[in-house]
Order: structure tokens, then sequence, then C-alpha cells
């Protein structure tokens, strides 16, 4: 089928607005997050009934064509990245929040909906949606349930996956499903679970019922200066080993701090070679309570200073510093590139030491922010895509942090997804066999393969390449290639 | 280790040629539960033994066929816990069993379930192929959630050898209330008191009485005792242990015991006059234990018309199926996972819908 075909075929139900065809109108939905990545779509359609999406898919799926899905754009592994030859599924009109239930605790609200919009929603009934993905303020609960977003709090409050009931999806054949329900287990299978986190590559999502929990009474945040990284490593696992279970336990490198207190003056001790930001909360009691333990363990740990906020302005500015630790970076630096592997806690400090020498090595900059209670580090490269060559070997060195990850038993994706972006690293996380059965846990839900084709699970063909690659350092012999 | 897993790989891929599908038994604490037992069995407890536990790390990782009481025991002596409190139904229960039953007890509507822990496995799929998903780590999207997928499947999708959990420390204080309330009231209270920062860690409807647990810090505990009020149970521990192991009064009769998983705010059940039904709650009105003579479909079309399902936990009728009949979608989407995963029919066969 044509292009022109199916553009007629998807306006004979779809008002003109739901559908771009013009290079202009293409050209903003080229990427998302990861900017390396662009690739205009073929078309973009942009419904906003359930309905409607089935019998997009129903046609594409007819005709053959690929179909990415995409929410707000701001994933960070080029999971949304367009095809050339393919359609571009915008959810972003699936707004409507359908139904708060202040009683039941849960809202069922459209894939479009942006994650803070919940929140904001269920704060009259001193309730709110726990996971808060640093884009929060833009990101889509559809793309949180593609990617299985995290955020500052999942030590204590889980990931998206813990805090979702039910989803309504549609498949690439268009048959619309519906997976769990209003109480808190489902017969079968935990097909729930299976989606989550499944980029886009089972079904396309319209409605999701989450969870919301009780506002906490009170939190409160501590931040701790240290003169060594790997003393700020180890209070860490002193502060859990005590038996606190902290909402959020960040850590800062010197070079994050740095371009994080430039930016935003949070007060942060630019001295430092770490500091440590760790939130408590619950009722008042447990607070004070747990506040006083962590200030002691804290001191105990070799801290050079202590600070706790005083009052919320002041909490919210410590915390200021860490959510707009990317942006900092981006401010002293052209490009910065963002990393997001998990270790073990205890493999920090060897982990930090051999990142600081692979930055030597390459000669580039690395700033490290590090959700440190769960283990989830986001290294971020700064480098200067107008240099030729330096994207490459940023890329480069973005791979030998993550092959690192999985070295020390950890793995290349904490919450940010696989994408396009790792899918070669996927090559050392699993072996042969285990993709093998990615590939056709995938042909269960899309025998088509129609869906996002290309992303979160490398070909064994691409695998074999990625092997060679690695020999050859990165050369790659033919370029051009698509290479999945 | 590496030969007891060659052995069970052998098993299965003799299996397969044979066809003579296998059942995967631990200690069989659980064998009452699901649908019906059949094939050879194969006892996964020469596979056992704790791999990996640092109480820093909140992580613990053990071999399927160990018992559940050595790894509770372990994690207690370091002050902390498998945070779904698993019910064991028997003294040799086994983490593998617990995990492929995917069952949790009292804790579970405020800390989350068994699958909510799950980090990684270990496994041999229907090929006798070994397969490893997840890790040991909290956070990781790399590729479909597999792991996740094994807790609650009754293993018909594959033989755990491995498994990896996150624990959480245990609460420093702990302290159960008793109110007089009827079941309406009950179900009120429990949902109203779940929207309010309250440290609840466990709650029971039964017999006229709300019982619930607070855990937490000391003062936490104490603050919110003191502002729901209500009566101090001395003998706490033992009451929800009673509730997570069925050894409750509740639990000891002859009729059949159904389990009712609906949404919280549902109202008390109502079945047809002939079919008297007596009840307890737990997780906060989500958890429904019934005991009645009524007919699985009664007791379906009342659970489906309230928003939920229910599954037959003790008793006859099993021949209707033990768990909810799914949607004819939905068991086609099951039917091709057991195909990918163990395409010969190895595993379990019937033990959860009819492959």
């Amino acid at each position: 089928m044509s292009k022109q075909q199916l553009v007629s075929q998807l306006l004979s139900f779809l008002p003109a607005n739901a559908v771009l065809f013009d290079a202009e109108d293409l050209k903003p939905y080229e990427m998302d997050g990861l900017s390396a990545y662009r690739q205009t779509p073929m078309i973009i359609v942009i419904p906003d009934t359930e309905e409607q999406v089935s019998k997009i898919l129903r046609i594409c799926h007819a005709a053959g064509v690929p179909v990415v899905a995409r929410g707000a754009g701001t994933g960070l592994s080029g999971g949304a990245l367009p095809l050339g030859n393919g359609v571009l599924l915008a959810m972003a009109r699936f707004k409507k929040i359908l139904h708060v239930d202040p009683l039941a605790r849960i809202a069922r609200v459209q894939t479009g909906v942006r994650n803070l919009a919940i929140s904001e929603a269920a704060a009259q009934y001193g309730l709110y949606y726990a996971p808060d993905p640093s884009s929060q303020i833009a990101c889509t609960i559809g793309g949180n349930v593609a990617e299985n977003s995290g955020g500052v709090h999942c030590l204590k409050y889980g990931l998206t996956v813990h805090n979702i009931l039910r989803i309504r999806m549609v498949t690439m054949e268009g048959e619309v499903l519906e997976i769990g329900s209003e109480a808190l287990d489902s017969a079968g299978y935990d097909l729930l679970a299976l989606m989550t986190g499944s980029e886009g590559m089972l079904g396309v999502i319209t409605e999701i019922t989450v969870k919301l929990l009780a506002k906490p009474e009170r939190a409160q945040v501590v931040m701790a200066a240290y003169a060594d990284v790997q003393k700020a490593g180890a209070a860490v696992g002193d502060i859990i080993a005590a038996g606190i279970v902290p909402a959020g336990l960040e850590m800062m490198d010197r070079l994050a701090i740095q371009a994080a207190e430039d930016f935003v003056h949070a007060g942060y001790p630019l001295d430092a070679e770490a500091i440590l930001l760790c939130e408590l909360d619950g009722t008042n009691e447990e607070v004070s309570e747990e506040i006083k333990r962590v200030h002691d363990i804290l001191l105990a740990s070799g801290a050079t200073s202590l600070r706790t906020a005083q009052d919320d302005a002041e909490r919210l500015k410590l915390w200021a510093g860490r959510k707009a630790a990317f942006p900092a970076v981006g401010r002293i630096s052209p490009d910065y590139y963002c990393m997001d592997g998990t270790i073990p806690r205890k493999q920090l400090p060897r982990v930090l030491a051999r990142i600081g020498e692979l930055s030597q090595q390459y000669g580039l900059r690395i700033a490290n922010v590090f959700h440190a209670g769960d283990g989830n580090l986001h290294p971020l490269i700064l480098y200067d895509a107008n240099l030729p060559g330096e994207l490459e070997r940023t890329e480069e060195l973005g791979g030998k942090i993550l092959e690192l990850c999985v070295e020390v038993g950890g793995t290349i994706t904490g919450e940010h997804g696989v994408g396009v972006e790792k899918i070669g690293q996927m090559c050392i996380q699993f072996k042969d066999k285990e993709l093998t059965l990615f590939h056709a846990v995938k042909k269960v839900w899309d025998e088509s393969g129609l869906l996002n084709p290309g992303k979160a699970v490398p070909t064994l063909q691409r695998c074999a390449e990625f092997g060679a690659m690695h020999v050859h350092r990165g050369e790659l012999k033919f370029p051009d290639l698509p290479r999945f | 280790m590496q030969n007891i897993i060659e052995q069970f790989s052998e098993a299965i891929r003799q299996a397969a040629a044979t066809h003579q599908p296998l059942r995967l038994r631990g200690s069989g604490s659980k064998d009452f539960y699901g649908g019906s037992l059949s094939g050879t069995v194969l006892d996964v407890r020469p596979c056992r033994g704790i791999v990996s536990y640092e109480p820093k790390e909140l992580v613990l990782t053990a071999y399927a066929g160990t018992p559940l009481v050595e790894i509770e025991t372990l994690l207690a002596e370091n002050g902390q816990m498998l945070p779904f409190e698993p019910p064991h139904f028997g003294a040799e229960a086994t983490l593998g069993g617990c995990i492929a039953a995917g069952l949790s007890g009292p804790r579970r509507a405020y800390q989350g379930a068994a699958r909510d822990f799950m980090l990684g496995v270990r496994m041999l799929d229907g090929r006798g192929d070994l397969l490893t998903f997840g890790g040991q780590v909290m956070k990781n999207v790399a590729g479909y959630d597999v792991s996740r997928l094994q807790v609650g499947a009754m293993g018909t999708l594959g033989l755990l050898l491995e498994i990896s959990l996150k624990v959480l420390p245990r609460p420093v204080a702990e302290t159960t209330l008793r109110f007089d309330m009827e079941q309406a009231q009950a179900l009120d209270a429990m949902n109203r008191w779940a929207g309010q920062a309250l440290p609840l860690s466990a709650s029971c409807h039964h017999d006229h009485a709300l019982t619930i647990r607070l855990s937490g810090a000391a003062s936490a505990v104490q603050a919110a005792r003191l502002k729901l009020g209500g009566t101090m149970i001395e003998e706490g521990g033992q009451f929800w242990r009673g509730l997570r192991e069925q050894t409750h009064d509740f639990f000891d009769a002859e009729m059949s015991l159904w389990r009712l998983s609906l949404p919280s705010t549902a109202q008390p059940l109502v079945l047809p006059e002939k079919s008297p039904v007596t009840e307890l709650i737990e997780w906060g009105g989500a958890l429904r234990w019934c005991k009645t003579r009524a007919d699985a479909l009664t007791v379906r079309a009342v659970a489906e018309a309230a928003g939920g399902q229910a599954t037959i936990f003790r008793g006859a009728d099993k021949p209707a199926g033990a768990f909810h009949p799914l949607p004819v979608a939905l068991l086609e989407i099951h039917r091709k996972l057991k195909q990918t995963f163990d395409p010969h029919g190895v595993f379990n066969i019937g033990r959860m819908y009819g492959f």
C-alpha cells in the first residue's frame, strides 16, 4: 500500500488534524528524549478514542505497515523513535482523568495523562500517585507503564509495576484487551507485569487504573557531605542496615554538585566529594524518631557536615539541586549523554573508580548522579556533538559503563529502558536463548512483528555483529545498514 | 549444584521426548491448591540452599528447594523479613512453591505481594534450557519481566532453580487492635484508614469484629493507637499467624473454601438464600474468604458482579476449575505463552488451566 493510499484510508474515519503527512508537520516528532537518534516517520496519526486506535492498528496490520506508539516523547532510550516507513501513533489526546475514587484509592485515567496531573487530581483527597520520574511534569502515564518508570522514591514506594492495577490495551491486530482489575490480584499469569516495561512492543495502552497512596503526614530531608565517595556509599548501607527505609536516598558526586549548585543555588557544599540526600517520610512521630537515628548514622559514617531541612521550603530547595542535575550539567557542557545502569550497592566504590578511569582514558568528563538507595546509577557523560567523532566516543564510553554494570552483577538499564540505545548491550546482559525467548514472547502478542520493530530486543544476528564490533573497537563495516 | 541442574535438565528433555509430563514438587504443602495434579513427580528439593544474602543490599538469593523456614529464620536473625508474609501451609514449604503459588499473607495490602518483591530467576524451560531473567538489583528494565511472570504461574512455565527477592527490615514495633464492628462499617473503616497516613500493616474482619495491625517506628504505632482507639490484643502475633497459615477456627470446616479477590470497597456479599455464607475479610476488604455450599457458577457470578474473581481454594467442585475462568482472548494469550515456554507440554499440565 502506498503512503497516499494509507493516508486516504486513515482520513476516511479520522479528522484532518489527526493525520499528519507533510514533511514540515512530521519534523517535530522525529525524536524522543534521546536526541542523538532522529528519524522522520512516514505518517503521524493522533487519535482520541480507543476505537480509532483499534481501527488504525487493524489497517496498518493489514497493510503490513509498522507502528510506533508515543506518549510525551520524554523517553531517554529512543523507545519512541519513529520508523521512516512507519506510522507514529501519538497518544497525546488521551488526556482525560476518567475517575478518581478516594475511598478505594484508585484513579482510572487515559494513557496520555501526565504523571503529575494524576497526583494533582488526587491531592484534594490527601492522596497521590507515588512513582515520580524526573520528567513527571511532562511524561505520560502510558509511557510510564511502557517503560516501568521509577523516580527518586522507588526504594520505599516501588516502580510503576507496583503501583498499577489494570490496563486497557489494543493489540497490533486491533483487539482490545483488559488486563488486571480493581482487585489486588487476578486469575492467570501476571500479564500486567509482562506488559509493564515492555517498551511498546506488545500492545498500545489506552487506559490505566493506578493506585493512589495517602500523602505522608510529613517529609524531611537530611543532607550529608563527604570528603570521600566511598564513605558516602558505605553510609547508604549503614542506614539500611539500621532498619530504615528512606523515602528517597540520593547521591551526587563533585562535578554534579558543582553544576547543580551553580544552577539552582541549593546550598550544596562545593568542597565535598559527594553528598547524600536522605528523605524520610511517614507520620510526624515516625519522622522525628528516624531523622534522629539517621543523623547519628551519618555522623558515625564520617560525614563532614550535615544539614537537616527545617521547613518544607528548605527541603524543596535541597531537592531542587538534585532534580535539576541533568539540566545543570547541560549548562556546563554543549551536550551530555545520560546512562542508566543499576549495580549492587556494595559495588559502588569499584564502579565509581572504574568510571573515573574510563573518563580519563576517553578524555570526557563524567558527572555521577545516583539513586543510591536502589543502586541505580546515572553517569552523565559530557561531550560536544560538534566535535567530529566525539558522539561516537561518548557512546563507546557509555557502552563500557553499562558493560561494567553487568560485570559487577547489575543491569544495563534500571529505569530508562533499552529502546534503540542499549540494544547492543542487551547482547551482553542476555544469552541467545533468553533473547530467543523474548522474541517468542513478542510473537505471542504481535505475531506480525509490526509493533515498534527493532526496539528493546536485539536479533541474534545483531548480537553476532555486536560481538564482532567489540573486537574492532566500534568500527562498523556498513554504517548505513539498519542494525536492530 | 551444577550436577543437580543437569539432572533436572535431562529429566525435562526425557519427559519431552517420551511425552511423559512432569509434576514439579517441593514438599507438597500446596498440593491442595490449584487444578489437578498429574505427571511424574520431580522433586526439586535437592536444589536447595541460600546462595547469597547481604542485609545491607536488601536482597536474598536462594535455590528454589530451600525451606521457607530456613530463609525466614536467617532474615529474622538480621532484623529483616519477606514483606509479603507468605503462607507456608506446611513445615517443609519451599521457596519455589511459595513463588510458584504466588500467595501472600496479611501484610499484602499494605506492603505488596510476592510478585512485588521478585527480582530475578534462574530457571529451566520446557526444552531443558537454562535461562536467567532479572537479577539481584532492585531496578531492572532490561528485557520483558519474565521473572515476575513466574510468580503465581503454578510451575506451568518452567522449573524455578534460583530466586532473588527484595527483603525489608522488620518493623521496630507492632500492635494489634480490635473494634466491635459489623461488616459494612468495617469495610468503610478499613478503606478510610488506608487513605490516611497511618502505619497499617494488616486488617481482618470476622465474627462482628475488625482487627488491625499497626507496624513501624514505636512512636508512630503509639500515636496511631491513641488516634484509632479500640482494644489492644495481646496475642496479636498468634492471631495473624493463624490467618496466614489458616489455622484460625474459621478455616476449620468441611465446606468449600472460596477465595474472592474483589475491589476493597465492594459491598458485603449476598449469595442466594439457600446457600448461606460465612466470611472472613482480609487485605482492607480486597480479599474475602467464603465458606459456602453454593455452586461454582453462583459464587463466580457474585464475584464478577462485584468487579472481582473467585478461586476455589480448598474443597469441592474442582471440576469447575480452581481458578476463575479467563475471557477467551486472554486465555488464548495464556495458551500461547505456555506454548512458548513449554512447547512439549512437560510442566504441571492441568494445574492452572487445561494446559
